[in-house]
Protein backbone atom coordinates (compact mmCIF):
# COMPACT_ATOMS: atom_id res chain seq x y z
CA UNK A 1 0.00 0.00 0.00
CA UNK A 2 1.21 3.54 -0.61
CA UNK A 3 1.84 6.19 1.94
CA UNK A 4 -1.57 8.57 2.27
CA UNK A 5 0.63 11.38 1.78
CA UNK A 6 2.25 11.44 -1.58
CA UNK A 7 5.34 13.41 -1.53
CA UNK A 8 6.29 10.95 1.62
CA UNK A 9 6.21 8.55 -1.26
CA UNK A 10 7.97 10.74 -3.57
CA UNK A 11 11.13 11.35 -0.78
CA UNK A 12 11.58 7.39 -0.17
CA UNK A 13 11.23 6.81 -4.02
CA UNK A 14 13.73 9.43 -4.54
CA UNK A 15 16.32 8.09 -1.54
CA UNK A 16 15.99 4.70 -3.17
CA UNK A 17 17.14 6.32 -6.41
CA UNK A 18 20.32 7.95 -5.02
CA UNK A 19 21.27 4.41 -3.56
CA UNK A 20 20.91 2.88 -6.64
CA UNK A 21 22.76 5.58 -8.86
CA UNK A 22 25.33 6.18 -5.90
CA UNK A 23 25.83 2.17 -5.63
CA UNK A 24 25.68 1.62 -9.54
CA UNK A 25 28.64 3.96 -9.85
CA UNK A 26 30.85 2.52 -7.19
CA UNK A 27 30.21 -0.67 -9.09
CA UNK A 28 31.55 0.46 -12.08
CA UNK A 29 34.52 2.39 -10.63
CA UNK A 30 35.72 -1.37 -8.84
CA UNK A 31 35.33 -3.14 -11.92
CA UNK A 32 37.38 0.05 -14.18
CA UNK A 33 39.56 0.29 -11.83
CA UNK A 34 40.41 -3.20 -11.69
CA UNK A 35 40.60 -3.36 -15.60
CA UNK A 36 43.01 -0.30 -15.25
CA UNK A 37 45.58 -1.84 -13.14
CA UNK A 38 45.84 -5.21 -15.38
CA UNK A 39 45.83 -3.50 -18.45
CA UNK A 40 47.94 -0.96 -17.10
CA UNK A 41 45.36 1.69 -18.90
CA UNK A 42 46.22 5.05 -17.01
CA UNK A 43 43.29 7.18 -18.60
CA UNK A 44 40.44 4.24 -17.59
CA UNK A 45 42.21 4.77 -13.99
CA UNK A 46 41.81 8.72 -14.09
CA UNK A 47 38.59 8.81 -14.80
CA UNK A 48 37.87 5.93 -11.80
CA UNK A 49 39.89 8.94 -9.94
CA UNK A 50 37.36 11.30 -11.27
CA UNK A 51 34.04 9.44 -10.65
CA UNK A 52 35.44 9.37 -6.79
CA UNK A 53 33.79 13.04 -7.08
CA UNK A 54 30.36 12.35 -7.79
CA UNK A 55 30.01 9.33 -5.73
CA UNK A 56 30.96 11.90 -2.84
CA UNK A 57 28.45 14.32 -3.88
CA UNK A 58 25.85 11.61 -3.93
CA UNK A 59 26.69 10.57 -0.48
CA UNK A 60 26.24 14.50 0.39
CA UNK A 61 23.03 14.54 -1.14
CA UNK A 62 21.13 10.93 0.73
CA UNK A 63 22.31 12.70 4.13
CA UNK A 64 20.43 15.69 3.36
CA UNK A 65 17.55 13.96 1.86
CA UNK A 66 17.43 11.41 4.63
CA UNK A 67 18.05 13.69 7.63
CA UNK A 68 15.25 16.03 5.44
CA UNK A 69 13.09 13.28 5.51
CA UNK A 70 12.89 12.25 9.58
CA UNK A 71 12.73 15.65 10.24
CA UNK A 72 9.60 16.15 8.20
CA UNK A 73 8.01 12.96 8.04
CA UNK A 74 8.71 11.18 11.17
CA UNK A 75 9.11 7.93 9.52
CA UNK A 76 7.76 4.72 11.50
CA UNK A 77 8.58 0.63 11.08
CA UNK A 78 10.16 -0.45 7.76
CA UNK A 79 10.06 3.36 6.38
CA UNK A 80 12.31 4.38 9.27
CA UNK A 81 14.37 1.31 8.52
CA UNK A 82 14.97 2.14 5.36
CA UNK A 83 15.88 5.80 5.93
CA UNK A 84 18.48 4.73 8.53
CA UNK A 85 19.61 2.13 5.90
CA UNK A 86 19.86 4.79 3.21
CA UNK A 87 21.75 7.03 5.46
CA UNK A 88 24.15 3.55 6.20
CA UNK A 89 24.16 2.03 3.03
CA UNK A 90 25.71 5.39 1.11
CA UNK A 91 28.71 5.86 4.11
CA UNK A 92 29.74 2.40 3.08
CA UNK A 93 29.45 2.89 -0.84
CA UNK A 94 31.23 5.87 -0.32
CA UNK A 95 33.52 3.98 0.90
CA UNK A 96 33.91 1.28 -1.57
CA UNK A 97 34.38 4.21 -3.99
CA UNK A 98 37.35 5.00 -1.81
CA UNK A 99 38.78 1.87 -2.37
CA UNK A 100 38.40 1.77 -6.35
CA UNK A 101 39.89 5.52 -6.65
CA UNK A 102 42.80 4.33 -3.95
CA UNK A 103 42.96 0.89 -6.93
CA UNK A 104 43.11 3.11 -9.93
CA UNK A 105 45.80 5.12 -8.09
CA UNK A 106 48.33 2.40 -8.34
CA UNK A 107 48.12 1.92 -12.24
CA UNK A 108 51.38 3.56 -12.94
CA UNK A 109 52.79 1.97 -10.03
CA UNK A 110 52.82 -1.39 -11.27
CA UNK A 111 55.79 -2.23 -13.40
CA UNK A 112 56.75 -5.45 -15.73
CA UNK A 113 53.16 -6.46 -15.98
CA UNK A 114 53.46 -9.21 -18.76
CA UNK A 115 56.45 -11.02 -16.26
CA UNK A 116 54.70 -10.13 -12.81
CA UNK A 117 52.71 -13.71 -11.93
CA UNK A 118 50.62 -12.53 -8.78
CA UNK A 119 48.64 -10.18 -11.46
CA UNK A 120 46.83 -13.03 -12.76
CA UNK A 121 45.10 -13.47 -9.51
CA UNK A 122 43.10 -10.05 -9.37
CA UNK A 123 40.81 -10.07 -11.92
CA UNK A 124 39.20 -13.31 -10.64
CA UNK A 125 39.30 -11.75 -7.03
CA UNK A 126 37.94 -8.20 -8.26
CA UNK A 127 34.95 -10.40 -9.64
CA UNK A 128 33.66 -11.89 -7.24
CA UNK A 129 33.73 -8.26 -5.09
CA UNK A 130 32.20 -6.48 -7.89
CA UNK A 131 29.75 -9.42 -8.48
CA UNK A 132 28.90 -8.95 -4.21
CA UNK A 133 28.31 -5.16 -5.12
CA UNK A 134 26.03 -5.63 -7.95
CA UNK A 135 23.94 -8.40 -6.13
CA UNK A 136 23.43 -6.20 -2.77
CA UNK A 137 22.68 -3.64 -5.04
CA UNK A 138 19.69 -5.73 -6.60
CA UNK A 139 18.99 -7.04 -3.13
CA UNK A 140 18.87 -3.61 -2.00
CA UNK A 141 15.95 -2.52 -4.98
CA UNK A 142 14.22 -5.71 -4.78
CA UNK A 143 13.96 -5.71 -0.59
CA UNK A 144 15.33 -8.86 -0.47
CA UNK A 145 16.91 -10.41 2.16
CA UNK A 146 17.83 -14.16 1.33
CA UNK A 147 19.58 -12.48 -2.02
CA UNK A 148 21.90 -10.04 0.88
CA UNK A 149 22.78 -13.73 2.96
CA UNK A 150 23.53 -14.97 -0.35
CA UNK A 151 25.81 -11.53 -0.68
CA UNK A 152 27.67 -12.43 2.81
CA UNK A 153 28.06 -15.63 2.72
CA UNK A 154 30.27 -14.55 -0.25
CA UNK A 155 32.68 -12.76 1.70
CA UNK A 156 34.63 -15.98 2.71
CA UNK A 157 35.67 -16.30 -0.72
CA UNK A 158 36.95 -12.79 -1.08
CA UNK A 159 38.80 -13.23 2.21
CA UNK A 160 40.31 -16.64 0.70
CA UNK A 161 41.08 -14.95 -2.17
CA UNK A 162 43.01 -12.45 -0.29
CA UNK A 163 45.33 -14.94 1.68
CA UNK A 164 45.78 -16.76 -1.23
CA UNK A 165 47.06 -13.72 -2.94
CA UNK A 166 49.08 -12.34 -0.25
CA UNK A 167 51.20 -16.19 0.10
CA UNK A 168 51.88 -15.97 -3.81
CA UNK A 169 52.86 -12.11 -3.33
CA UNK A 170 55.14 -12.76 -0.43
CA UNK A 171 56.53 -16.23 -2.19
CA UNK A 172 57.53 -14.14 -5.42
CA UNK A 173 59.09 -11.38 -3.43
CA UNK A 174 61.31 -13.68 -2.07
CA UNK A 175 61.99 -14.89 -5.48
CA UNK A 176 62.02 -11.60 -7.21
CA UNK A 177 63.48 -8.94 -5.09
CA UNK A 178 63.62 -6.73 -8.13
CA UNK A 179 59.72 -6.21 -8.38
CA UNK A 180 59.19 -5.83 -4.54
CA UNK A 181 57.97 -2.96 -5.39
CA UNK A 182 55.29 -3.42 -7.25
CA UNK A 183 54.62 -6.89 -5.70
CA UNK A 184 54.09 -4.36 -2.17
CA UNK A 185 51.44 -2.34 -4.34
CA UNK A 186 49.87 -5.34 -5.47
CA UNK A 187 49.16 -6.37 -1.93
CA UNK A 188 47.80 -3.16 -1.47
CA UNK A 189 45.05 -3.65 -4.13
CA UNK A 190 44.18 -7.24 -3.07
CA UNK A 191 43.26 -5.35 0.25
CA UNK A 192 41.33 -3.03 -0.75
CA UNK A 193 39.65 -5.46 -2.94
CA UNK A 194 38.81 -7.64 0.40
CA UNK A 195 37.70 -4.65 1.87
CA UNK A 196 35.00 -4.10 -0.95
CA UNK A 197 33.61 -7.11 0.35
CA UNK A 198 33.74 -6.49 3.39
CA UNK A 199 32.14 -3.42 2.93
CA UNK A 200 29.41 -5.03 0.21
CA UNK A 201 28.63 -7.47 3.27
CA UNK A 202 28.17 -4.46 5.48
CA UNK A 203 25.22 -2.88 3.17
CA UNK A 204 23.81 -6.93 2.62
CA UNK A 205 23.56 -6.36 6.71
CA UNK A 206 21.53 -3.23 6.13
CA UNK A 207 19.46 -4.25 3.64
CA UNK A 208 18.44 -8.02 5.96
CA UNK A 209 18.01 -4.91 8.89
CA UNK A 210 15.64 -2.58 6.62
CA UNK A 211 13.74 -5.31 4.95
CA UNK A 212 13.01 -7.40 8.17
CA UNK A 213 13.98 -5.62 11.11
CA UNK A 214 16.80 -7.70 12.19
CA UNK A 215 20.15 -8.65 11.47
CA UNK A 216 21.12 -11.62 10.07
CA UNK A 217 21.82 -14.30 12.69
CA UNK A 218 25.48 -14.79 11.50
CA UNK A 219 26.74 -11.01 11.60
CA UNK A 220 29.11 -11.58 13.75
CA UNK A 221 30.64 -14.80 13.00
CA UNK A 222 31.17 -12.88 9.31
CA UNK A 223 34.59 -11.85 10.68
CA UNK A 224 34.68 -8.38 9.45
CA UNK B 1 29.91 -2.80 15.09
CA UNK B 2 27.01 -3.54 17.35
CA UNK B 3 24.16 -1.40 16.15
CA UNK B 4 21.38 -1.06 18.99
CA UNK B 5 19.98 1.84 17.45
CA UNK B 6 16.45 0.90 17.30
CA UNK B 7 16.66 0.31 21.43
CA UNK B 8 14.05 1.75 23.10
CA UNK B 9 14.84 5.84 23.67
CA UNK B 10 13.02 6.18 26.17
CA UNK B 11 14.05 5.06 29.77
CA UNK B 12 12.46 1.52 29.65
CA UNK B 13 11.70 -0.18 33.02
CA UNK B 14 13.12 -3.80 32.43
CA UNK B 15 14.76 -4.59 34.83
CA UNK B 16 12.29 -6.19 36.82
CA UNK B 17 10.53 -7.64 33.34
CA UNK B 18 7.00 -8.26 33.22
CA UNK B 19 7.06 -11.00 35.86
CA UNK B 20 5.36 -8.37 38.23
CA UNK B 21 1.23 -9.19 38.06
CA UNK B 22 -0.63 -6.94 36.21
CA UNK B 23 -2.83 -3.52 37.88
CA UNK B 24 -5.24 -4.25 35.09
CA UNK B 25 -6.08 -7.42 33.48
CA UNK B 26 -8.56 -7.49 30.90
CA UNK B 27 -10.37 -11.32 29.63
CA UNK B 28 -12.30 -11.70 26.14
CA UNK B 29 -13.86 -8.15 26.95
CA UNK B 30 -16.50 -7.10 24.24
CA UNK B 31 -18.22 -3.75 24.36
CA UNK B 32 -21.58 -3.56 22.81
CA UNK B 33 -23.53 -0.30 22.01
CA UNK B 34 -27.41 -1.63 21.49
CA UNK B 35 -26.37 -4.00 19.06
CA UNK B 36 -23.51 -2.89 17.45
CA UNK B 37 -20.31 -4.36 19.22
CA UNK B 38 -17.38 -1.56 19.46
CA UNK B 39 -15.08 -3.82 21.04
CA UNK B 40 -14.02 -7.28 20.14
CA UNK B 41 -12.70 -9.82 22.48
CA UNK B 42 -10.13 -7.89 24.02
CA UNK B 43 -8.12 -9.56 26.33
CA UNK B 44 -4.83 -6.85 27.62
CA UNK B 45 -2.35 -6.42 31.03
CA UNK B 46 -1.38 -3.46 31.58
CA UNK B 47 1.37 -2.78 34.75
CA UNK B 48 2.26 -0.69 36.97
CA UNK B 49 5.20 2.12 36.23
CA UNK B 50 3.99 1.68 32.76
CA UNK B 51 2.99 3.89 30.30
CA UNK B 52 0.85 1.97 28.28
CA UNK B 53 -0.60 3.69 24.70
CA UNK B 54 -3.95 2.78 23.19
CA UNK B 55 -3.39 4.03 19.09
CA UNK B 56 -5.53 3.55 16.10
CA UNK B 57 -7.82 5.45 13.60
CA UNK B 58 -11.42 7.33 14.94
CA UNK B 59 -13.81 4.72 16.25
CA UNK B 60 -11.30 1.86 16.38
CA UNK B 61 -13.01 1.53 19.87
CA UNK B 62 -9.72 2.52 22.03
CA UNK B 63 -11.87 5.04 24.06
CA UNK B 64 -14.52 2.80 24.45
CA UNK B 65 -11.89 0.10 25.83
CA UNK B 66 -10.60 2.74 28.13
CA UNK B 67 -13.80 3.53 29.26
CA UNK B 68 -14.39 0.34 30.28
CA UNK B 69 -11.30 0.07 32.62
CA UNK B 70 -13.32 2.35 35.40
CA UNK B 71 -17.16 1.64 34.14
CA UNK B 72 -17.15 5.05 32.82
CA UNK B 73 -19.25 3.52 30.47
CA UNK B 74 -21.80 2.98 33.09
CA UNK B 75 -23.41 6.16 32.07
CA UNK B 76 -24.43 4.99 28.90
CA UNK B 77 -27.41 3.00 29.11
CA UNK B 78 -27.24 0.99 26.04
CA UNK B 79 -23.92 -0.09 26.64
CA UNK B 80 -23.21 -3.69 27.61
CA UNK B 81 -19.52 -5.16 28.85
CA UNK B 82 -18.78 -8.83 28.13
CA UNK B 83 -15.98 -10.28 29.65
CA UNK B 84 -13.77 -9.65 32.83
CA UNK B 85 -12.07 -6.42 34.15
CA UNK B 86 -9.72 -7.61 36.80
CA UNK B 87 -8.42 -4.43 39.26
CA UNK B 88 -5.53 -6.65 40.82
CA UNK B 89 -7.43 -10.31 40.24
CA UNK B 90 -10.68 -8.46 40.96
CA UNK B 91 -13.34 -7.72 38.58
CA UNK B 92 -14.32 -4.82 38.99
CA UNK B 93 -17.83 -5.29 37.02
CA UNK B 94 -19.15 -8.27 38.67
CA UNK B 95 -17.59 -8.16 42.41
CA UNK B 96 -19.27 -5.86 44.86
CA UNK B 97 -16.98 -3.06 44.12
CA UNK B 98 -18.19 0.52 44.23
CA UNK B 99 -18.00 2.54 41.60
CA UNK B 100 -17.28 5.73 43.43
CA UNK B 101 -14.64 3.82 45.06
CA UNK B 102 -13.19 2.13 41.28
CA UNK B 103 -13.07 5.90 40.06
CA UNK B 104 -10.94 6.57 43.14
CA UNK B 105 -8.47 3.97 42.31
CA UNK B 106 -8.62 4.52 38.62
CA UNK B 107 -8.98 7.59 38.00
CA UNK B 108 -9.50 9.64 34.92
CA UNK B 109 -8.15 12.62 32.60
CA UNK B 110 -10.13 13.68 29.62
CA UNK B 111 -9.50 15.11 26.57
CA UNK B 112 -10.54 18.75 27.10
CA UNK B 113 -9.12 20.01 30.68
CA UNK B 114 -12.78 19.95 32.70
CA UNK B 115 -11.93 21.89 36.07
CA UNK B 116 -14.62 22.45 38.58
CA UNK B 117 -16.02 26.40 38.89
CA UNK B 118 -14.26 26.27 41.84
CA UNK B 119 -11.25 27.53 43.60
CA UNK B 120 -7.59 25.94 42.50
CA UNK B 121 -7.80 24.80 45.93
CA UNK B 122 -11.79 23.47 45.94
CA UNK B 123 -10.50 21.23 42.59
CA UNK B 124 -7.80 19.17 44.37
CA UNK B 125 -9.72 19.12 48.00
CA UNK B 126 -12.88 17.87 46.59
CA UNK B 127 -11.60 14.16 46.23
CA UNK B 128 -9.99 13.52 49.07
CA UNK B 129 -13.08 14.98 51.25
CA UNK B 130 -15.77 13.21 49.63
CA UNK B 131 -13.74 10.00 49.88
CA UNK B 132 -13.05 10.68 53.68
CA UNK B 133 -9.05 10.50 52.84
CA UNK B 134 -8.16 13.40 54.98
CA UNK B 135 -10.42 15.09 57.79
CA UNK B 136 -8.77 18.10 58.86
CA UNK B 137 -7.68 21.54 57.49
CA UNK B 138 -3.78 20.74 57.22
CA UNK B 139 -3.94 17.18 56.36
CA UNK B 140 -5.94 18.40 53.52
CA UNK B 141 -3.67 21.56 52.68
CA UNK B 142 -0.90 18.62 52.53
CA UNK B 143 -2.42 17.00 49.88
CA UNK B 144 -3.46 20.19 48.09
CA UNK B 145 -0.07 21.00 48.03
CA UNK B 146 1.81 17.53 47.13
CA UNK B 147 -1.05 16.94 44.29
CA UNK B 148 0.14 20.03 42.74
CA UNK B 149 3.39 19.66 43.14
CA UNK B 150 3.05 16.38 41.81
CA UNK B 151 1.07 18.01 38.63
CA UNK B 152 4.14 20.51 38.40
CA UNK B 153 1.38 22.90 38.87
CA UNK B 154 2.44 24.57 42.55
CA UNK B 155 4.90 26.99 41.76
CA UNK B 156 2.48 28.34 39.08
CA UNK B 157 0.02 28.39 41.50
CA UNK B 158 0.80 28.85 45.11
CA UNK B 159 -0.11 32.43 46.16
CA UNK B 160 -3.12 32.10 44.26
CA UNK B 161 -4.99 29.16 45.10
CA UNK B 162 -8.40 30.59 45.78
CA UNK B 163 -8.73 31.56 42.44
CA UNK B 164 -11.24 29.74 40.10
CA UNK B 165 -9.34 26.65 38.22
CA UNK B 166 -11.31 27.64 35.10
CA UNK B 167 -8.89 31.01 35.43
CA UNK B 168 -6.21 29.10 34.65
CA UNK B 169 -4.13 28.85 31.22
CA UNK B 170 -5.42 25.28 29.10
CA UNK B 171 -2.39 23.56 29.92
CA UNK B 172 -2.25 24.50 33.54
CA UNK B 173 -6.07 23.61 33.49
CA UNK B 174 -5.00 19.99 32.25
CA UNK B 175 -2.47 19.52 35.07
CA UNK B 176 -4.94 20.63 37.45
CA UNK B 177 -6.85 17.64 36.29
CA UNK B 178 -3.76 15.57 36.40
CA UNK B 179 -3.41 16.83 40.29
CA UNK B 180 -7.44 15.98 40.92
CA UNK B 181 -6.62 12.68 39.70
CA UNK B 182 -3.90 12.11 42.03
CA UNK B 183 -5.07 14.00 45.41
CA UNK B 184 -7.33 10.57 45.63
CA UNK B 185 -4.22 8.58 45.61
CA UNK B 186 -5.38 6.22 42.37
CA UNK B 187 -3.59 3.23 41.53
CA UNK B 188 -4.40 3.79 37.64
CA UNK B 189 -4.62 6.98 35.73
CA UNK B 190 -6.63 6.71 32.56
CA UNK B 191 -6.06 9.99 30.08
CA UNK B 192 -8.55 10.09 26.54
CA UNK B 193 -6.42 12.53 24.68
CA UNK B 194 -5.01 14.35 27.60
CA UNK B 195 -2.77 16.95 24.73
CA UNK B 196 -5.15 17.31 22.07
CA UNK B 197 -6.35 20.49 23.27
CA UNK B 198 -3.22 21.77 24.44
CA UNK B 199 -0.12 24.17 22.45
CA UNK B 200 3.27 22.73 21.75
CA UNK B 201 5.10 23.70 25.20
CA UNK B 202 1.57 22.52 27.23
CA UNK B 203 1.90 19.60 25.78
CA UNK B 204 5.51 19.02 26.63
CA UNK B 205 4.87 19.54 30.30
CA UNK B 206 2.05 16.86 30.30
CA UNK B 207 4.11 14.40 28.77
CA UNK B 208 7.02 15.12 31.29
CA UNK B 209 4.63 15.06 34.04
CA UNK B 210 3.60 11.81 32.84
CA UNK B 211 6.83 9.94 32.56
CA UNK B 212 7.57 11.05 36.38
CA UNK B 213 4.00 9.85 37.64
CA UNK B 214 4.56 6.41 35.92
CA UNK B 215 7.08 5.72 38.60
CA UNK B 216 3.98 5.45 40.87
CA UNK B 217 1.15 4.73 38.59
CA UNK B 218 -0.04 2.59 36.16
CA UNK B 219 -0.77 5.19 33.36
CA UNK B 220 -3.07 4.01 30.08
CA UNK B 221 -3.16 6.58 27.40
CA UNK B 222 -5.39 7.62 24.25
CA UNK B 223 -3.77 9.43 21.54
CA UNK B 224 -4.18 10.31 18.17
CA UNK B 225 -0.68 11.48 17.93
CA UNK B 226 1.79 8.31 17.14
CA UNK B 227 4.58 11.01 17.89
CA UNK B 228 3.58 10.88 21.31
CA UNK B 229 2.49 7.26 22.12
CA UNK B 230 6.06 6.60 20.82
CA UNK B 231 7.38 9.54 23.60
CA UNK B 232 5.62 8.91 26.69
CA UNK B 233 4.47 5.31 26.11
CA UNK B 234 6.43 1.78 26.79
CA UNK B 235 3.67 -0.21 25.38
CA UNK B 236 1.83 0.16 22.73
CA UNK B 237 -1.31 -1.02 21.67
CA UNK B 238 -2.88 -0.86 18.18
CA UNK B 239 -6.47 -1.10 18.18
CA UNK B 240 -8.57 -1.30 14.78
CA UNK B 241 -12.39 -1.96 14.35
CA UNK B 242 -12.93 -3.03 17.66
CA UNK B 243 -9.81 -5.29 17.33
CA UNK B 244 -6.94 -5.39 19.77
CA UNK B 245 -4.47 -5.64 16.21
CA UNK B 246 -1.11 -6.23 18.56
CA UNK B 247 0.23 -5.60 21.49
CA UNK B 248 4.03 -4.80 22.63
CA UNK B 249 6.92 -2.74 23.34
CA UNK B 250 6.44 0.68 22.13
CA UNK B 251 10.15 0.41 20.61
CA UNK B 252 8.97 -2.79 18.77
CA UNK B 253 5.52 -1.21 17.52
CA UNK B 254 6.89 1.55 16.13
CA UNK B 255 10.32 0.08 14.70
CA UNK B 256 9.30 -3.83 13.45
CA UNK B 257 6.06 -4.03 13.88
CA UNK B 258 4.83 -7.79 13.56
CA UNK B 259 1.48 -6.91 11.73
CA UNK B 260 0.68 -5.68 8.41
CA UNK B 261 -2.14 -3.47 9.63
CA UNK B 262 -0.10 -1.79 12.51
CA UNK B 263 2.72 -1.25 10.06
CA UNK B 264 0.12 0.65 7.44
CA UNK B 265 -1.33 2.52 10.37
CA UNK B 266 1.72 3.37 11.89
CA UNK B 267 3.77 4.47 8.67
CA UNK B 268 0.99 6.74 7.46
CA UNK B 269 -1.04 4.17 4.53
CA UNK B 270 -4.16 4.39 5.24
CA UNK B 271 -6.59 2.46 2.93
Amino acid sequence: MEHTVKAFEEDITRLRGLIAEMGGLAELSVQEALEAIVNGDEELGQRVITRDKEIDALEMEIDRLAVRTIALRAPMADDLREVIAALKIAGVVERIGDYAKNIAKRVNRIEGRRRFEPLAMIPEMGEVAVEMVHDVLTAYAARDPLLAKEVIARDARVDAFYDSIFRNVVTHMVENPATIGSAAQLLFIARNIERVGDHATNVAEMVHFAATGVYPPDRDASGN
Amino acid sequence: MKMNMMEPNTAEAETAGDAPSPKISARDVSVYYGEKKAIDNVSIDVFTRYVTAFIGPSGCGKSTFLRTLNRMNDTISSARVDGEILLDGEDIYRSKMDVVQLRARVGMVFQKPNPFPKSIYENIAYGPRIHGISSTKSELDGIVEQSLQRAGLWNEVKDRLNDSGTALSGGQQQRLCIARAIAVDPEVILMDEPCSALDPIATARIEELIDELRGRYAIVIVTHSMQQAARVSQRTAFFHMGNLVEYGKTSDIFTNPREERTKDYITGRYG
